[in-house]
């Protein structure tokens, strides 16, 4: 199909751009990247104008500059200028007068220029500029399709904010997530994958029994998840860009929590056909399991160490849900949290040291931050309710599951808890974010 | 129980992005940089639930929900009564019959789903001690998945936390 497309004419690509404008008229109306919503920024963001990209006479639905401002004000860490207040617009170094975007107040401009480079290709060419030391820090060329302007943009806000944060940009990445709705009592879950913006929703998997846990294999390109399509609970792996799907357990009681390895070829599961929540470990190839708890409270929600020979899980052994480490070698369990009676579903921040979950403090539930090293908590959130953190590939912030009245939406919070800002929903409730690694 | 399939021709396209020099002024710091676009479009996937079938319905005249505590799998007293009418006729007349057990929004949902099946399976247990043949129980849990009331306070709360017996 790629091949196809991409090798057809502009004539042909029309349904494409048809069918684009369909989906965000039908899904997402309100169009994520323009309405999400900052609800707290950085004290001191750095002053960036992304000038209008030159677009040399070449038609395009996005408006490129608007969606790089749009990702680096949503990193709280950057105030873009408003456009109106620009003198001019540069379309490469050469045209910038540095003394005009100093008056102005700019620490940074961004500059570029779009040419068509082949049939229905087109490629970028932008500098970032430092303007007080007037000097070009950074000048790129990225290139795609006329149906990847989006990309393109995030591109350019990847490299823009590694080059000035030295942080790896994760604009780039996506997000799964899952929503439901109930009309007169038929429920239909979807699973879905967007932008890491919102923007781009793309239906994966449609149905009127549950749906749960969606899970990243390491290399992005397949989920996993849990589907009660059978009638029970059974996890299933889909490739995104096959659509193939494979059904991995089929056991009685629980199968829940899937979690794939860092090395992609294993995943850690729940099930209870023993009795009760036991966390087992599948080889994807051989398709064995073999079990790694014995325990008879609930073991469950088990997420990988960067190592790849220790899990993160959720246990009521103690008595109430708390955080532990296993050993997968030596089956050796570790009490990791204290604090409070509920501390569950961990999230691991690349780091492998600062720890996500979910913490109830006086009988609401919040996001907290734990470190693996100090064992010392943070709460992220003030909202109730919350749960489902995920943490971005490259640390900066970490999505979850709140309530805005009776609905369920995405929020987002940076791990300093500095930086907030809310994905409004466009129908029903929104749940269960999943952040991508990075794609590319 | 309609399940329906969307499938839908989007897709993301393949490129590589060309790396070629810059013009540039030998004052200026310079990096020459380009970056591959990969083919990540998105696909969906497809349901069959040839394998469902909705369960028979049967007229009962005792309770079917049984309601428990935050966390917590102990049946309450007020549900024996109509467990025992169940298990009675579970014993005189053997059907198969499923439990459900659910939890409310708060807390984790992997959590929540141990947290109903634990609550179905003390269903279970116990028409099982007053006789009930286990292999005519299946158990299953929804977790938080299917509420049977809507709102974030304690009456709703105190709805969902359940095991119903179908």
């Amino acid at each position: 199909m790629t091949v196809r497309i991409a090798k057809s004419s502009i004539l042909s690509m029309l349904p494409v751009k048809l069918l684009v404008a369909v989906l965000l008229a039908v899904a997402s109306p309100s169009y994520g990247e323009l309405v999400i919503r900052v609800t707290q920024g950085n004290d001191q963001p750095t002053k960036i104008a992304i000038a209008p990209i030159a677009m040399g006479g070449i038609q395009s639905s996005e408006d490129i500059s608007a969606i790089v401002e749009a990702d680096l004000a949503r990193s709280g860490l950057f105030a873009p200028m408003e456009r109106r207040d620009m003198l001019a617009f540069p379309s490469s170094a050469s045209e910038v007068y540095y003394r005009d975007w100093r008056l102005l107040g700019a620490e940074y401009l961004v500059a570029g220029n779009m040419r068509a480079i082949s049939e229905g290709r087109y490629q970028i060419e932008f500098s970032l500029l430092n303007v007080s030391g007037q000097k070009t820090v950074l000048t790129h060329k990225v290139s795609g399709t006329s149906s990847q302007m989006r990309d393109l943009a995030h591109l350019i806000s990847d490299k823009v904010y590694e080059e000035i944060t030295g942080i790896r940009g994760a604009f780039s990445t996506r997000l799964a997530y899952v929503t439901a709705t109930r009309i007169n009592d038929v429920y239909t879950y979807r699973l879905n994958v967007a932008d890491a913006d919102g923007a781009r929703e793309k239906l994966v998997l449609e149905s009127g029994e549950p749906i749960m846990s969606p899970a990243w294999s390491a290399n992005g390109k397949e989920l996993a998840y849990v589907s009660f399509e059978t009638g029970r609970p059974a996890i299933f792996r889909q490739n995104l860009v096959t659509a193939q799907r494979e059904q991995l357990t089929n056991f009685t009681g629980l199968n829940g929590a899937p979690s794939w390895s860092p090395d992609g070829k294993k995943m850690a599961l729940v099930l209870s056909k023993d009795g009760n929540p036991e966390l087992y470990l599948l080889d994807l190839q051989t398709k064995k399991f073999s079990r790694l708890t014995r325990h008879f409270a609930i073991d469950t929600e088990p997420t990988w160490m960067p190592d790849g020979k220790h899990l993160l899980f959720t246990s009521d052994r103690g008595g109430t849900p708390q955080i532990y480490k296993l050993n997968i070698a030596s089956k050796a369990t570790e009490r990791l949290t204290f604090s409070g009676n509920y501390n569950a579903r961990p999230s691991l921040a690349p780091d492998g040291r600062t720890m996500a979950m979910v913490h109830r403090q006086r009988d609401t539930f919040h996001i907290a931050s734990f470190d693996l090293k100090t064992g010392r908590m943070i709460e992220l959130t003030e909202t109730r309710l919350d749960e489902s953190p995920t943490v971005a590939p490259n640390g900066a912030m970490l999505m979850y599951a709140t309530k805005q009245g009776d609905r369920g939406v995405l929020a987002a919070v940076s791990l300093d808890a500095g930086v907030r800002y809310v994905l409004p929903s466009s129908s029903g409730d929104v749940r269960e974010p999943a952040w991508s690694p990075f794609l590319r | 129980m309609k399940t329906s399939f969307i499938k839908s021709g989007l897709s993301t396209l393949l490129l590589a992005a060309l790396l070629t020099g810059c013009s540039s002024n030998p004052v200026v710091e310079e990096q020459q940089t380009s970056t591959d676009i990969e083919d990540t479009s998105v696909q969906t996937g497809q349901v069959d639930t040839s394998a469902i079938d909705d369960a028979a319905v049967e007229v009962m005249t005792a309770d079917t929900v049984f309601y428990f505590d935050f966390d917590k799998a102990l049946l309450k007293p007020e549900s024996r009564a109509a467990l025992l009418e169940h298990s009675a006729s579970l014993q005189n007349s053997p059907r198969n019959v499923r439990l459900e057990g659910h939890a409310d929004e708060r807390g984790t949902r992997e959590y929540n789903m141990a947290l109903g099946e634990r609550r179905a399976n003390a269903v279970k247990e116990f028409l099982v001690l007053q006789g009930v043949s286990p292999g005519l129980i299946e158990v299953i849990s929804y977790g938080e998945e299917r509420a049977a009331a809507y709102g974030s306070n304690d009456d709703a709360w105190g709805l969902n936390r359940r095991v119903e017996l179908k």
